[in-house]
């Protein structure tokens, strides 16, 4: 294709304005979005803006994200986990529970939670893999089961009180840091988990397979890729990390039976604001982290500019309708 | 072939068409169970109480309504989980609006159906324009709906009046009028699936969006047109609901979960998430069981949890035993 | 049983000079056929002849590049298939477009229920639609109220029929009608056929049973690698003339020379008297560095074969031996363990992730053999790093980045990049299914060469091809599939005819039997 050195303006500027959007199709959306927001919330408050600000926003974020990196693996596969929220406030009440009977049982609290949560993913993981249920009703029926289960364990109202060194997790501080001065520990644990899930994302065969199965399971079922046992797995994930938001939340907020109602449709949105695709087979972690962080970001904003909580949700809904409509027009998924 | 085979033939194929859907067996088991326990434990006492018996038909009636055009929904192979939030929404609204006085009764109702015909419109144009994904795009809305309700109602100040709560309480003979209202809704539900133009074409965009392409069928509309029902269900549920309470209050609706409850009884009543098949009768039928769990177990004194518990473990059960009955998925 | 054979002497459709291609393909080169009302014309040609598209643009699922279409003498053309069928212009493809879980009756008037306001008349529906099966004569085996999925496949293509004519149709197109019939059902088909030939409706039969093809058709027309080779009245010739007219053509390039030999090892896998619900009696041996070229006709059971091969679609009897160990192979997952690859015929939908970048499709397999939980990069990472352009450029990928989408790619990479895929799993028993389908000729001849590399090796290779030059070119050996079971086993070089002649059941003086 020659081109003369007169081409018109017109179809100049068209192919420069093609190639923009091009680019820009690339870009994740929620990166932008984000420092926007970033920007604007810093504005309204200066105080945001600093290391101590910028600290705080990170560990009120922390659950959040953790939460929305394990729904991620699981919508990578081209399912949903529903359960993720009534295993949060199962992780809360039923720790309390467990401390009330025993004041220094707080550790060992946390290890029984994490127990609850591999035997979830692992039920979950066998009713979608081996039941053939499909994903959303499977997990809803989870989310019942855990619901009425921890409800009735519990009495129903939660007892007791969460001990100083289990709430450490979620509000505690590591103190004495050059620099700093203190650490939140939500946001190391935060950091921890980001940084195994994107070894085990990015760095080995699970992160690979699980696009793989999401993108299409009969040629990797035929490539020897074994989609039962790698859905098992992202089912896993997405329950442990449950549990440890739960961790985190509890030690923020307290013991609530109500800590974790709504957060599976709220990681569910972070994940897809961060690019997952719905149908499977895309999915970054970084988005998702970034999703969860916007997300919050934009409550803050909202805060801030003096906008009711309510608004908070009806700002949520277009949100996500608006992310996944864009990831519509930008994404190539064929039906 | 001789015509006396042809016949049998034709009579075999007549009946398989009348199809019973598989989940009355599970609501005939579970009654059964739920007698044997009876007897067992109460002495037969409760389902013989005819006041009891009421309860369980009113306690389904708000899930009924809602389910119904939840199956609508389903049956076009989408999914809305706005349901809980328009019910909200019109609990509140209508007791904001009545405010305890008869005479603005037809008002306030027009206005809350004429919100549930923007509220699903907003859906099916979001669904089919936008492409967005169903489970999305009714999140969002739902939650809209809900920033909205919570926002804009700083108090719930207001009240249904007595007139309008008959609606939830009297009865028409020995027959509670919202039982009646229930029946009427599945029936039209059933003629509109079954009987319509709109319903064969639901059913068939359902069915396959390509056959639907090939035949012509207008999907958009058509989908538009089942979210719109959707909602409408709804908001018919959320003025059961406040007329039985009285006045409404925000968190009616998500506290109910009908969201996911209607998603479930509907997939238990033999709709598939996949769409192209399925009944309002086989969901009635699932709305039922879980009015029997509910009420038998309350009278039992089981622990409301524990009735959840079962719930899930239920929906599970029911879903697995279509997929590896069919030997295919149930959606 | 004479047939009145009405000829008139216009021609009720015709097309003339259709063109069209897809990326890197010409389907249709100049292409004119006119069919005439009253008569049953058969097209038939190998797979990849055009047929298909033919049929497809005629209905107005695709539209030609070039060209013009006739109805009734009066050009044509059609924006969705709709139009056509409006027009009178009916097809029934070999995947049903029916809704099983509704009734036959609702089925057939999908979109045009009678109905006043909106309320359908389900009387007069039914009414319809018996009328319409009556008119067909199928009244007494069919009830307008049973539900499609409790047919058998017979009786659904006779809704699908009923579905044409009820649309009035005047010419129907009915693609490979009876690739899944019995015997007595061709015959009621036949019947029915001839019932609506009287009606005056022009009937295009696309098909591979010549036999049938023979009994049911006036005129035979025979399409080849895109372009129309002739079209002869059915008691002017016979199947053998209708074979060559198939057959025969210039090659479009040079095959890599086949082994000799000497070149072949072993017996690296045996199977004895294999069979499952798609086989039966399947006895096959392969060796070491040759290629074992497996033909037949569409629906025939190659691919079938290659399913059971590699473990998606076992065997249920017989025995099979690996390296000349009696093993079963239940899943794809062992058989990849014990160096099998399987290349399939339709790459989007079971070979690639289209969505992935180039780099994690070419390291699929040799991931699945790795540990879940392994390092992605177990050699270290220059190793890793090194391993898919040394893979890209043994298969002669043209592409400037690994990180691209699958696909992004043209039909001839993606191809490549599913053959690396193997290689990097280091097979030692290759599958293909197709290796060439839908991709231009220099890949081709890329895929081709890398094929007789890898027997060079010593690697054993099963190709199935429904492309006789291709065949006849690579195989050290041909087995000719027919209805699910070994028709014949030809030595290398066997003339395109040879083959076709196993593969239709010609060579015997028994016709297969459709099972």
């Amino acid at each position: 294709m020659t081109t003369s050195a007169k081409k018109p303006l017109s179809m100049q500027l068209t192919s420069m304005l093609l190639s923009v959007w091009n680019l820009i199709k690339r870009i994740p959306p929620v990166y932008p979005v984000f420092v926007v927001i970033m920007i604007g919330v810093s504005q309204l408050n200066p105080n945001f803006a600093t290391a101590n600000g910028i600290l705080l926003f990170l560990r009120r974020s922390s659950p959040l994200a953790i939460l929305a990196m394990g729904q991620m693996f699981v919508l990578a596969t081209g399912g949903f986990d529903l359960s993720q929220g009534s295993l949060v406030t199962l992780t809360v009440i039923g720790s309390s529970l467990i401390i009330y009977n025993n004041e220094s049982a707080g550790y060992t609290a946390i290890l029984i939670m994490l127990g609850i949560g591999i035997i979830v993913g692992l039920v979950n993981g066998f009713v979608v893999s081996f039941l053939k249920v499909p994903s959303l009703i499977a997990t809803l029926g989870m989310l019942l089961l855990i619901k009425g289960g921890g409800l009735y364990w519990t009495g129903g109202a939660p007892k007791g009180y969460l001990t100083e060194n289990w709430r450490f997790f979620g509000r505690g501080y590591i103190e004495n840091i050059p620099v700093i001065g203190r650490f939140p520990s939500a946001v190391i644990i935060l950091l921890i988990v980001g940084v195994i899930m994107s070894i085990l994302f990015y760095k080995t065969n699970l992160g690979k397979q699980i696009l793989a199965i999401g993108d299409n399971a009969r040629a990797s079922q035929l490539s020897g890729i074994k989609v039962k046992r790698v859905r098992m797995v992202a089912f896993l994930i997405s329950s442990i990390l449950a549990v440890v938001a739960g961790v985190l939340i509890g030690g923020y907020g307290g013991t609530s039976i109500v800590a974790g109602d709504g957060l599976e449709m709220q990681s569910v949105s972070a994940a897809v604001i961060g690019g997952a695709l719905l149908l499977g087979g895309r999915g970054s972690l970084i988005g998702a982290v970034f999703g969860a962080l916007t997300l919050e970001a934009i409550f803050s904003l909202l805060n801030l500019l003096g906008l009711p909580k309510p608004f908070r949700d009806a700002v949520q809904g277009l949100i996500i309708i608006g992310a996944v409509a864009y990831a519509s027009i930008t994404s190539r998924r064929r039906d | 072939m001789t015509t006396g085979t042809i016949s049998a033939k034709n009579l075999k194929q007549a009946v398989q068409a009348i199809h019973i859907p598989p989940v009355y067996y599970f609501l005939v088991i579970i009654t059964l169970v739920g007698i044997t326990l009876d007897q067992l434990f109460a002495k037969g006492n409760i389902l013989s109480n005819p006041v009891i018996m009421t309860n369980i038909l009113v306690r389904s009636v708000a899930l009924g309504i809602v389910a119904v055009g939840q199956s609508f929904v389903m049956i076009g192979a989408a999914i809305d989980l706005s349901v809980a939030f328009t019910i909200s929404l019109t609990a509140v609204l209508a007791s904001q609006l009545m405010q305890g006085d008869p005479a603005r009764v037809p008002m306030a109702i027009l206005i809350v159906f004429g919100i549930g015909i923007v509220i699903g419109v907003a859906n099916g144009l979001i669904v089919t324009k936008l492409n967005v994904n169903p489970f999305i795009a009714t999140l969002g809305t739902g939650l809209i709906i809900k920033g909205i309700l919570n926002g804009t109602f700083a108090n719930y100040k207001g009240s249904v009046p007595k007139s309008f709560q008959s609606f939830g309480y009297d009865s028409l003979g020995p027959i509670p009028i919202s039982i009646l209202v229930l029946l009427v809704v599945v029936i039209i539900g059933w003629f509109i699936l079954s009987r319509t133009k709109f319903g064969a074409h639901l059913y068939g965009v359902g069915g396959s969006r390509e056959i639907g392409r090939l035949s012509g069928l207008r999907t958009a509309r058509i989908v538009t047109g089942a979210f719109i029902i959707s909602s409408l269900t709804a908001v018919l549920s959320g003025l059961f609901i406040v007329s039985r309470l009285g006045s409404g209050a925000p968190w009616v609706g998500p506290d109910g979960v009908y969201d996911l409850e209607s998603i479930a009884a509907t997939v238990i009543g033999g709709t598939a998430l996949a769409g192209g098949r399925g009944g309002v009768f086989g969901t009635l039928a699932g709305v039922l069981m879980f009015g029997v769990i509910d009420t038998v177990f309350n009278q039992l004194g089981v622990d409301t949890y524990l009735k959840t518990v079962l719930r899930g473990a239920i929906i599970i059960l029911a879903v697995a035993s279509y997929s590896i009955r069919s030997g295919r998925e149930a959606a | 049983m004479t047939l009145e054979v009405k000829t008139n002497n216009a021609p009720l459709m015709e097309v003339r000079n259709i063109d069209k291609s897809f990326p890197g393909v010409k389907a249709l080169d100049d292409v004119s056929v006119k069919f005439y009302p009253g008569e049953v014309n058969a097209v038939v040609g190998e797979n990849g002849a055009g047929k298909s598209t033919l049929m497809k643009v005629m209905v107005g699922a695709y539209k030609q590049d070039r060209g013009t279409i006739h109805f009734q003498e009066e050009n044509v053309s059609f924006n969705h298939p709709i139009d056509a069928q409006k027009m009178g212009i009916s097809i029934i493809y070999q995947e049903f477009n029916l809704l099983p879980e509704r009734t036959v009756a609702q089925n057939i008037f999908l979109g045009r229920e009678p109905s006043t306001f909106g309320v359908v008349n389900v009387r007069q529906l039914n009414k319809q639609a018996r009328s319409v099966l009556k008119e067909i004569g199928v009244d007494t085996m069919i009830s307008p109220t049973a539900l499609i999925n409790s047919l058998s496949v017979a009786e659904q293509q006779l809704v699908e029929i009923a579905k044409a004519i009820s649309m009035d149709a005047k010419v129907l197109i009915m693609d490979e009608p009876t690739a899944s019939l019995t015997s007595t059902e061709v015959q009621l088909l036949s019947d029915l056929i001839s019932r609506l030939k009287e009606k005056g409706l022009a009937i295009i039969f696309i098909s591979h049973r010549l036999a049938e093809v023979f009994e049911v058709a006036e005129k035979i027309t025979v399409l080849k690698d895109g372009q129309y080779v002739g079209t002869a009245k059915t008691e002017e010739v016979t199947p053998e003339d209708i074979v060559y007219m198939m057959v025969g053509r210039v090659l479009d390039h040079y095959f890599p020379p086949l082994g000799s030999p000497e070149d072949f090892g072993d017996v690296v896998l045996r199977v004895e008297d294999g069979s499952n619900e798609f086989l039966s009696s399947i006895n096959l041996e392969l060796r070491k560095g040759e290629v074992l070229g497996i033909s037949g006709l569409q629906g025939s059971g190659r691919t079938e074969l290659a399913q059971a091969l590699f473990g998606a679609e076992p065997f249920k009897s017989g025995s099979v031996e690996l390296q000349s160990k009696t093993v079963s192979i239940k899943n794809p997952s062992w058989a990849i363990k014990q160096g099998l690859g399987f290349v399939t015929e339709d790459r989007k939908s079971e070979g690639l992730l289209l969505m992935q970048p180039i780099r994690d499709n070419i390291l699929l397999a040799l991931r699945s053999l790795q540990p879940l939980f392994g390092w992605i990069h177990p050699d270290g990472i220059r190793q890793s790093r090194k391993l898919v352009p040394t893979l890209g450029e043994q298969v002669d990928i043209r592409v400037d980045s690994y990180s691209k989408e699958v696909q992004d790619l043209s039909g001839g990479n993606q191809q490549k990049v599913v053959l690396s895929k193997w290689l990097a799993s280091k097979a030692e028993i290759f599958i293909f299914d197709e290796p060439t389908r839908g991709i231009d000729v220099e890949s081709k001849a890329s895929v081709h060469d890398l094929i007789r590399e890898l027997t060079i090796q010593g690697v054993a290779v099963i190709m199935i091809s429904s492309e006789l030059p291709e065949i006849i070119g690579m195989s050290d050996r041909i087995i000719v599939m027919r209805d699910g079971t070994i028709g014949g086993e030809l030595p290398a070089e066997s003339s395109e005819a040879d083959i076709m002649l196993v593969a239709t059941g010609q060579d015997n003086s028994n016709s297969a039997e459709p099972s």
